[in-house]
């Protein structure tokens, strides 16, 4: 045990000293990139896939994936468009339903998983196309726009000159740490990933722990969602298309092993912030979105590949 | 599925009969649902029987189809590639800037193939070897395929293609070649799956990894050699999709991948691997056309296709599950 901890502690020590020389070679640089203000644009861009990272550390923790976050997130953002638009509900009773809606997502995705037995993979590819699907048939690809000024708030405002999401992920980032690290949920998570079978002899509930997991999945992705329409003051149904992909880079960058045990929240938070840092800093240096995506494709195969050849190290 | 396994306890034989009509079900299943479909569509709108409407059903999928072969066989090894509608764009817009661009005919169709077989082998090689997950190695793929030919392409379109490069618009006895090369490959990989050495290897791989290690199997050349057969279907379907029109726009078709998926997971492909056949996914790819077609002759809105398809996989895969609860 102790050995496992000492391996996870050095992955994310070397995450940090890499974070660490990553600012600093993008600092001398570009002398835009350590400003105030570009540092807090970078925070709220990073808020949505952040969020959802939270929940997919857990979902990659038991040894699953979720696929159709970006989805659910796309989702979401149409519900929210039509609940308030096309059928008059107040804004925030909309945002309250559309939210719930997405964890109703969530729920389905671990009900399929968990009573059904379909792998995780497999089930959340379907309801990848299922949700995206709805989202296209719902919108008709009309969007939505006219919210009023106060909802922009969410994705545009301030608190305290802080971005309004990042108080919210930096909340949420606590209390996501504090439940994986601390609690028996947390070590629960871990067992079900770390030995399914196992965890179930030693009466622990594998699949209501799961059912959980793939809910609050839902759950955030829909949050991720109404803050992704409040950011772009805009309703479309191709939201939050490709949001897995980074997602998951995130998290398997932080250290979390693809094949369940292992993962922390500080590590998906650092990984999350060297990914965000190179997007920036490809985009100071020129580089536009598309070759941005093809940087984290290499990026999340070499995170596995080196995660991989430190993980039998360990072991051996 | 897999003849070697080697487990004594297992029970009764009783059950094989059963097993084989699971087996084979999914493809009468699927022919009836195409048959009734059509019934039901073109009673309710006539046109949809029309020459061209079936001709575009067959014809206009049959690259799905092919493709859907290399992805059958990838997921009954027990893998799975999202990254196949990228590499598809990719070759299909090589495939078309060399026949612009002089270079011989020939040239331009097996190029795509060649390049399809040398990216897919080095994807098998990162899943075999360095046991990287299928599912991230080819969403690495993906953005990076995605990502580079935008990039390199700006979406831009390819025009003024060679007469005689356009071989989807061939016609041999009066039926287009897409469908020649859909029949014709659909049957050549059955009857090799089901028939040669390296077929039973397939299933036994995805049918169980470590009794085919202990039975002699090379489990990563093996997996190798898959998924670079996948890239070399993946090559054909590219050039069948880049010669289908006179253009080419050079980016990723959408949700190509998920379309080819649907085929071989609602075709009968296991999703556990091991079992599955590609005359199953190939009449699925026609049945999925043929939904879409009607959609537009039942006055459907097109937005809801996508989530037809889900529903699709979704139900198939709760069948499938339930199918094996079953048997067990």
């Amino acid at each position: 045990m102790t050995a496992t901890l000492r391996s996870l502690l050095r992955h994310e020590t070397i995450l940090a000293i890499l974070l660490v020389l990553v600012l600093f070679a993008l600092a001398s640089q570009s002398d835009r990139f350590f400003t105030t203000a570009n540092l807090l644009n970078q925070g709220r861009l990073m808020a949505e896939v952040g969020l959802v990272a939270l929940a997919m550390t857990f979902v990659i923790v038991t040894g699953g994936i979720d696929l159709s976050v970006g989805s659910i997130l796309g989702l979401t953002a149409i519900l929210l468009g039509v609940f308030w638009h096309n059928l008059g509900i107040p804004l925030p009773v909309a945002m309250v339903l559309a939210v719930f809606a997405a964890g109703i997502g969530g729920l389905v995705n671990g009900l399929i998983i968990t009573r059904f037995g379909v792998p995780p993979l497999i089930a959340t590819l379907a309801t990848l196309a299922l949700y995206r699907g709805l989202a296209e048939g719902i919108s008709q690809a009309r969007s939505v726009r006219g919210y009023p000024d106060w909802f922009f708030v969410l994705g545009q405002g301030e608190v305290w000159g802080v971005p309004t999401q990042l108080w919210i992920l930096g909340a949420l980032v606590v209390i996501a740490a504090v439940i994986l690290g601390l609690t028996t949920f947390g070590r629960a998570t871990y067992a079900t990933g770390a030995n399914e079978i196992g965890a179930r002899f030693s009466g622990i509930g594998v699949d209501r722990t799961k059912l959980l997991i793939y809910t609050a999945s839902g759950l955030v992705a829909g949050l991720a969602g109404v803050i992704f329409v409040s950011r772009v003051s805009t309703t479309r149904s191709d939201m939050g298309t490709g949001l897995e992909l980074d997602v998951i880079t995130a998290v398997v960058l932080g250290g979390t092993s693809i094949f369940g045990g292992r993962g922390t929240i500080i590590g998906t938070v650092l990984g999350l912030i060297l990914m965000q840092a190179l997007k920036n800093g490809l985009a100071l240096s020129g580089v536009k979105g598309d070759g941005t995506i093809v940087v984290i494709g290499v990026v999340l195969i070499l995170a596995i590949v080196a995660s991989n050849l430190f993980s039998r190290e360990g072991d051996g | 599925m897999s003849a070697s396994n080697p487990t004594v306890a297992r029970p009764a034989p009783a059950m094989h009969p059963m097993k084989r009509v699971a087996a084979y079900g999914q493809e009468f299943i699927l022919l009836g649902a195409i048959i009734l479909l059509i019934l039901v569509v073109s009673f309710v709108n006539p046109r949809f029987l029309g020459a061209n409407n079936i001709t575009n059903i067959f014809a206009g999928n049959a690259y799905i189809a092919v493709a859907a072969i290399g992805m059958s066989l990838v997921i009954i090894s027990g893998h799975i590639d999202v990254a196949v509608g990228s590499l598809i764009g990719v070759l299909a817009t090589i495939s078309g800037t060399l026949a612009v661009n002089g270079y011989p005919i020939w040239l331009a169709w097996l190029a795509p193939v060649a390049i399809g077989i040398l990216v897919n082998a080095g994807v098998g090689a990162l899943i075999a070897y360095l046991r990287i997950p299928s599912i991230v190695v080819t969403l690495g793929m993906l953005s990076i395929l995605k990502g580079g030919l935008i990039s390199v392409t700006g979406g831009a379109w390819i025009s003024n293609l060679p007469a005689d490069y356009l071989i989807a618009q061939f016609r041999l006895f009066g039926i287009p070649s897409p469908v020649w090369f859909m029949v014709i490959l659909t049957a050549l990989v059955a009857f090799w799956m089901r028939y040669s050495g390296f077929g039973r290897t397939i299933y036994a791989i995805g049918g169980n990894v470590e009794a085919a290690r202990v039975a002699g199997i090379q489990v990563e050349r093996s997996t190798v050699i898959v998924f670079a057969i996948h890239g070399a279907f993946a090559g054909i379907a590219a050039v069948l999709f880049a010669t289908q029109l006179q253009v080419i726009q050079s980016t990723v078709p959408p949700n190509l991948e998920l379309t080819v998926i649907t085929a071989s997971v609602v075709g009968g492909v296991s999703i556990l691997g091991g079992t599955g056949t590609v005359i199953g996914s190939t009449l699925a790819a026609i049945l999925f056309a043929a939904i879409a077609s009607s959609l537009i002759f039942l006055n459907v809105s097109a937005y809801w296709l996508r989530a037809v398809q889900g529903l699709l996989i979704l139900v198939t895969v709760l069948a499938d599950m339930a199918r094996r609860h079953r048997l067990r």
